[in-house]
């Protein structure tokens, strides 16, 4: 398993989750550093995510949209509050309107991503707090498309022999 | 769905119940037991009608029941309304389990 455990915390509106990987801190740090394999995860297969730009540094800001099934496009923002390479990034997230600017009234989430290494693998632990009932419900609504897939997904991941944690 | 149940006003009321510390800790305190409004603001540094607010926003939020009993209001958690909180984090949950199975797909390829 790839999840090794996570902890909801529905008073709090915080979620954590924990998963360790094959792979050294460095490796793990790519898929968030470079766009290309950041876009190959961050959405789902129905809703995939294209990073316009991507200011990895400390203040810097990146910009993506997503792309639903019916050609829909959802936009978002990042805001990176902390980059240390390569043990731990935090960032505001939030919704755009198509021009990319943020959308104030959408609210916002927060993540801090620790990445840790334990022999060769290495433990990423992620903390998400919401802080408005529109940032989850959106984030649900594309996530829903996503859920009903995720058997398929599964069975196309064993059938190509690939490896899923 | 969830989502589809929990349509805009009601996930609102909902959000904005669990955004303040002291609902949060009302919440947490009736979960393991009843109080009274009296009872439970002895335990904040506000006025009984400010903790009466914040018993009135739980309630609208569907987190807790409140009942008159003689000259006391009593407080109980609305373990529905707690659940439905739980579910929409039961959904992010999984996005991020799938997020965590991508990852690992691509670390496959080296």
């Amino acid at each position: 398993m790839t999840v090794i455990s996570s902890h909801k915390d529905a008073k709090a509106l915080s979620f954590t989750v924990v998963a360790e990987f094959d792979a050294g801190v460095e490796r793990v740090w790519q898929v968030w550093e470079d766009p290309r394999q950041l876009e190959r995860w961050w959405g789902p297969p129905t809703w995939p995510a294209t990073f316009d730009s991507h200011e990895f540094v400390s203040g810097g800001k990146a910009s993506y949209f997503m792309t639903g099934p019916g050609g829909e496009k959802s936009r978002g923002w990042w805001r990176f509050t902390a980059i240390e390479a390569p043990h731990r990034l935090e960032f505001d997230d939030g919704f755009a309107d198509e021009n990319g600017d943020p959308i104030p009234t959408m609210g916002t989430s927060h993540a801090v991503v620790r990445l840790e290494a334990i022999d060769n693998r290495t433990r990423m632990t992620m903390v998400s707090t919401f802080d408005s009932a529109e940032a989850l419900e959106k984030v649900l609504a594309m996530g829903m498309e996503e859920g009903m897939k995720q058997a398929l997904g599964q069975i196309d991941a064993i059938l190509a022999g690939s490896k899923v944690g | 769905m969830v989502v589809h149940e929990l349509r805009g006003a009601e996930l609102d009321r909902l959000f904005q119940a669990f955004a303040d510390a002291t609902r949060r800790d009302i919440v947490t305190r009736v979960t393991a037991g009843e109080y009274s409004v009296s009872r439970l603001a002895e335990h904040y540094a506000m006025s009984f009608a400010a903790v009466q607010k914040h018993v009135a926003a739980l309630e609208r939020a569907s987190l807790v029941t409140k009942e008159k009993r003689g000259r006391e209001q009593i407080v109980r958690a609305h373990h529905d309304g707690l659940q439905q909180a739980r579910r929409l984090l039961d959904e992010y949950e999984s996005i991020w389990r799938q997020r965590a199975d991508r990852i690992a797909d691509i670390l496959a390829e080296g």
